[in-house]
């Protein structure tokens, strides 16, 4: 009976893993610190229909290597799910009560399936490797784009949280950019301390087009970045938290926080 | 067993001359002296049969150096001169009477499993242990850089996947060193240029420990001319796992399943290649190929079947294979094993090879009759191949069948034990020091900006930013003291790694090394002493506690049959020992590489004599640890501990091409009390950094950068400004204290009668200035010596 009760007050979210995929363990903990109830699913079990998603209000497709990303980052998982799940995945988004988050990893896998920046199940835009051709593994700063029309336009108007990859830089042609703007689709801007999004290398990671660390589709129900919002929980995963004149706010649970409002 | 085989040679060896015995062992790179081959010879005499090769390749791997540690568990009987008489010393097993009998003469009670698995396993907190290892990954990498060094990380990964019933990985730790990156003259072919070693190095490190997810968040890396032909590896792992799976469970009729990758015919002699000499024409095939999905994928599912108690032991394939991995499981039962079954990744292999390889990302499991199914079907779930390739016994035997032909049946307590112990005479003269005019001031003095920049820019002192920010440090979550701190653009380097592991406490884990590649030319007793006492201060300095360090140690050392290179290997343990007791450190684990050398022209060119400590200590509140930048202006800042001239080996007199002066060792008296008073006065330190590669300056000037906070310090107590600023003395500190805690401070520290001095003050303005006898010697922004700190690397 509690188990039941519990359910109807908490969200429930998948945390869908493929082979290499390795932020699962710190995502799951992240979900559960924040109020949801969670699962996590290796891909062959959707497949395989041991799991559906139908029971579920949020899948996360988060951050690691899945398949190795030998070839294009996320481009395997992508065309797994593609071509395995894309029904069931339809179902899903378009319900309007769900969300579909892609950390990293996920990032790229939702924007190779097609499902970003339009549910066109096309790739209009990629993530390809970063401007200094290397893995890159920093805290940076991120500006969040007031007129998203995510729940995430509610968080503060700078946030910090690491990024760590090495095919992080977000391209698109002009069209998809005039787009993407209109449509205020853009979510997190890398910036510097004051929120200015005109700085280069290594505050911008990667040399994003625009500056782009994430992007949400037209909805808002569908997003992704590529910062770790699950690796800042806690004040003491902050570099700096020995600092006591420093006012510390986990952004990472906040991010989390502020999704499960809506749900 | 008959003599005629349809799948395996024969080797005459019965009837075998000592030349054709020698002739083997090295046509079939198999590394065995003449000794060795007798005694093997002599088995097999009295079996009255000739041994299959399988059995000559399986004999030869357990009895490896790399498996074995034949000369570290040697006989040494060590002469040399006290006084005018001549002393002799007997190690009956050098190992034995130096590293295991500090850590047993300690008798730490927070040690769980120490010297037995394949990992040092230590209590963490009431429920659960954590396990470290360190191996050496130092030929292979020499051959191919990136497959060498991406297979290190994937080996002690595995290591700690197989210790105890299976730890889960939390951490990696990665030491190089490399030749000098400036090397312009033309190399002996086959010797890459060290800076292409380091970026194939640094790029396979990079591929495995990210893909695995594993957190890279400590290491070190040093230059010197004499890694030029071998450079150096050392991959370290650290997991966490129950107090109640730290022990294996075997015992006969239970089914040996080998989980994870194929097997094909790579890295074949890898053990027994990795005590040999390196040269031109070595075959590649001793090098092995990682994949870290693999290895990612039987991670994920052996935690889970861990978990629901579904196997009893597991060990890794690591070097030798099969035949080292089931070999040593059924040391004290027997195994059948039946080599048709074994996966293999293409045809052709002849048993020997499938034995033998050392195909990476496999590991061995034991598993009982009736939880087989449910063990291969959780492992199916999700791709990975699990197949049972045979039985625990009550034999005492190591049976080998391929198809319906027994390729290998030997005595367990033959292989195992039956190997005749090394035995060496060695004679130690120790040098007597000479005397030297130190006149540093006067043709130095005046240019005290010059040579701090050259200090910083130093490829030992200057930032690995480009190396650290490769690796993902922050996977996991669990990284609360980063490698690099930084509020600006700027990064602090930090002392030690401290990972919070489980969340619902405060209790962390603290991970540091001490490495010198220069001191060990000079004089080794110091060198072991130094690095040792770096692994231990980094730890306290970041807020560790002397009661909850544990050390690893990893000897790296050249051609060992010259006689100097032996006694100094007896000298390092001896002095490993005596240090290790003196702090009460005990070590849970380690690891030893001989004969790093190079034939270049016959000639035998061998590593400097190297000794890498890791260290791991337990502290009780992450939040109350320290980190090296400086925190505000206008706050106090001391050195703790004493500057002495020792500066042979160090940073300044490579720059300056000199070498009088001594090596820095360790001051028996006051090390320890340094160390305990630190952990009194934390709580009003604000920062900390502990002073060595590059002296007492370079960690002053460290500390300016993570947030631009400049320093003003008068040195004019000092007697020898160079050798104050450069000594690389052991057991210092520089600490950040706030003015209103002066008093307390200072008072704590007079009280315990620790040495220290008051040095100055931080300052807003982003500048360093230094003041000696009335004359400023140093005024410059922090931004010109962090550009050359951080550019010095040049790659």
């Amino acid at each position: 009976m509690l188990n039941v009760l519990l359910k109807k007050t908490k969200p429930v979210a998948l945390v869908l893993r493929a082979p290499g995929t390795n932020c699962d363990f710190e995502t799951l903990q992240a979900l559960k610190i924040t109020g949801f109830e969670v699962l996590s699913a290796h891909i062959n079990d959707l497949i395989s229909k041991k799991v559906s998603l139908s029971g579920f209000n949020l899948l996360v497709i988060p951050g690691g290597f899945s398949f190795g990303d030998y070839i294009s980052a996320g481009k395997i998982f992508a065309v797994e799910i593609l071509f395995k799940l894309k029904e069931e995945l339809t179902k899903f988004f378009l319900d309007k009560n769900r969300i579909i988050l892609g950390i990293c990893n996920g990032f790229q896998v939702l924007v190779k399936i097609g499902l970003l920046p339009d549910e066109t199940f096309v790739q209009k835009v990629t993530l390809t490797e970063n401007d200094s051709g290397r893995f890159e593994c920093r805290w940076v700063y991120l500006k969040v784009n007031k007129k998203n029309p995510s729940i995430l336009k509610y968080l503060p108007d700078i946030i910090q949280i690491p990024v760590a990859h090495g095919e992080g830089k977000f391209f698109m042609s002009k069209d998809v950019e005039k787009d993407i703007i209109n449509n205020e689709q853009i979510l997190f801007q890398y910036c510097d301390e004051d929120g200015n999004t005109s700085c280069g290398y290594p505050l911008n990671p990667n040399g994003s087009l625009k500056n782009i660390a994430g992007i949400t589709d037209k909805t808002g129900k569908i997003i992704a970045l590529m910062p770790h919002p699950e690796r800042f929980m806690y004040k003491e995963q902050f570099p700096c938290f020995r600092s006591y004149e420093i006012n510390i706010i986990p952004f990472g649970k906040l991010f989390f926080e502020t999704i499960r409002k809506i749900l | 067993m008959k003599s005629s085989k349809k799948y395996c040679k024969v080797i005459n060896l019965i009837s075998a001359t000592d030349d054709k015995l020698v002739e083997i062992s090295d046509k079939g790179l198999l590394s065995l002296t003449l000794k060795e081959m007798q005694t093997i010879k002599k088995y097999f005499v009295t079996l009255k049969r000739n041994p299959t090769d399988c059995e000559l390749e399986t004999i030869a791997q357990t009895w490896s150096e790399h498996c074995k540690h034949k000369t570290l568990t040697a006989k040494i009987k060590l002469k040399y001169k006290k006084g005018r008489k001549f002393v002799t010393k007997v190690y009956d097993n050098l190992l034995k009477d130096t590293i295991f009998y500090a850590t047993k003469k300690i008798n730490h009670k927070l040690c769980l499993s120490v010297f037995e698995d394949n990992a040092g396993i230590i209590k963490f907190d009431e429920t659960d242990a954590v396990a470290f290892k360190v191996e050496t990954h130092n030929h292979p990498t020499a051959l191919e850089p990136y497959g060498g060094s991406s297979t290190g990380v994937g080996g002690v990964i595995r290591d700690i996947i197989g210790c105890g019933l299976g730890a889960k990985p939390i951490a990696n730790t990665d030491v190089f060193c490399f030749g000098d990156i400036s090397t312009v003259e033309q190399l002996p072919e086959g010797v890459f240029h060290p800076k292409r070693i380091l970026k194939g190095v640094v790029n396979g490190v990079r591929d495995y420990g990210n893909r695995m997810g594993i957190p890279t968040v400590n290491g070190s890396i040093v230059f010197n001319k004499r890694y030029n032909y071998n450079p150096l590896v050392y991959c370290g792992c650290i997991g966490i796992l129950p107090q109640d799976k730290v022990y294996k469970k075997i015992s006969p009729e239970q089914l040996i399943i080998l989980v994870g990758g194929r097997t094909g015919r790579d890295g074949i002699h890898g053990a027994t290649f990795s005590s040999a000499a390196l040269h031109n024409d070595l075959p590649t095939s001793v090098v092995q190929i990682g994949d870290a999905i693999t290895e990612k994928m039987f991670l994920d599912v052996l935690l889970k079947a861990r978990d629901l108690n579904l196997y009893n032991a597991i060990t890794d394939c690591g070097a030798g294979g099969l035949s080292s991995a089931c070999g040593e499981l059924a040391m004290n039962y027997g195994c059948k094993i039946f080599l048709e079954k074994v996966p293999l990744k293409y045809l052709g292999l002849k048993p020997w090879e499938i034995w033998l390889s050392e195909s990476q990302e496999r590991m061995v499991v034991i598993v009982s009759k009736e939880l087989k199914d449910e063990f291969i079907d959780i492992c199916k779930k999700e791709d990975v191949e699990a197949t049972v390739i045979g039985e625990i016994t009550n034999t005492k035997k190591l049976e080998v069948f391929f198809r319906e032909e027994k390729v290998c049946d030997i005595d367990m307590q033959f292989l195992h034990k039956g190997n005749p112990k090394f035995e060496f005479d060695i004679e130690i003269k120790f040098q007597k020091i000479k005397k030297y005019d130190k006149n540093l001031e006067i043709s130095f003095g005046k240019s005290l900006v010059e040579i701090i920049k050259k200090v910083l820019s130093h490829p030992n002192v200057c930032s690995k930013e480009y190396v650290i920010q490769q690796y993902d440090y922050e996977v996991q979550g669990n990284t609360v003291l980063k490698p690099l701190i930084s509020y600006t653009q700027q990064y602090s380097p930090q002392d030690s790694a401290i990972l919070w592991p489980k969340k619902d406490s405060y209790k962390g884990i603290v991970i540091s090394c001490g490495i010198n590649s220069f001191y060990g030319e000079y004089d080794i007793c110091s060198m072991t002493e130094s690095v040792i006492d770096e692994s231990i201060r980094n730890i306290i300095s970041v807020g560790g506690n002397l009661e909850k360090i544990f050390l690893l140690d990893n000897f790296c050392w050249g051609e060992i049959q010259n006689d100097g290179q032996l006694s100094n290997l007896v000298l390092s343990c001896e002095t490993a020992k005596n240090v290790a007791i003196y702090f009460g450190t005990p070590f849970i684990s380690g690891k030893d590489s001989l004969n790093n050398y190079f034939l270049l022209k016959e000639k035998k060119v061998s590593i400097v004599p190297t000794l890498l400590i890791s260290a791991i200590g337990i502290v009780d509140d992450i939040r109350k640890t320290i980190s090296s930048e400086f925190k505000s202006f206008s706050n106090n800042v001391y050195i703790i501990g004493e500057t002495k001239d020792e500066l042979k080996g160090s940073v300044l007199y490579d720059i300056l091409k000199k070498n009088d002066s001594k090596v820095p060792s360790l001051d028996y008296k006051n090390a320890k009390k340094i160390y305990k008073t630190f952990d009194k006065i934390k709580p009003y330190i604000l920062s900390a950094h502990d002073c060595s590669d590059g002296g007492m300056i370079t960690s002053l000037i460290e500390m300016t950068f993570g947030r631009n906070i400049g320093v003003e310090i008068n040195l004019s107590k000092v007697d020898i400004l160079l050798e104050f600023c450069f000594s690389e003395s052991n057991s210092r500190f520089i600490v950040e204290i706030s003015p209103d805690n002066k008093e307390i401070f200072e008072n704590l520290l007079n009280r315990e009668k620790v040495k220290f001095m008051y040095l100055g003050k931080t300052t807003m303005k982003p500048y360093v200035i230094i003041k000696y006898k009335n004359e400023i010697v140093c005024n410059e922004e922090i931004k010109n010596f962090y550009n050359l700190w951080s550019k010095g690397l040049n790659l």
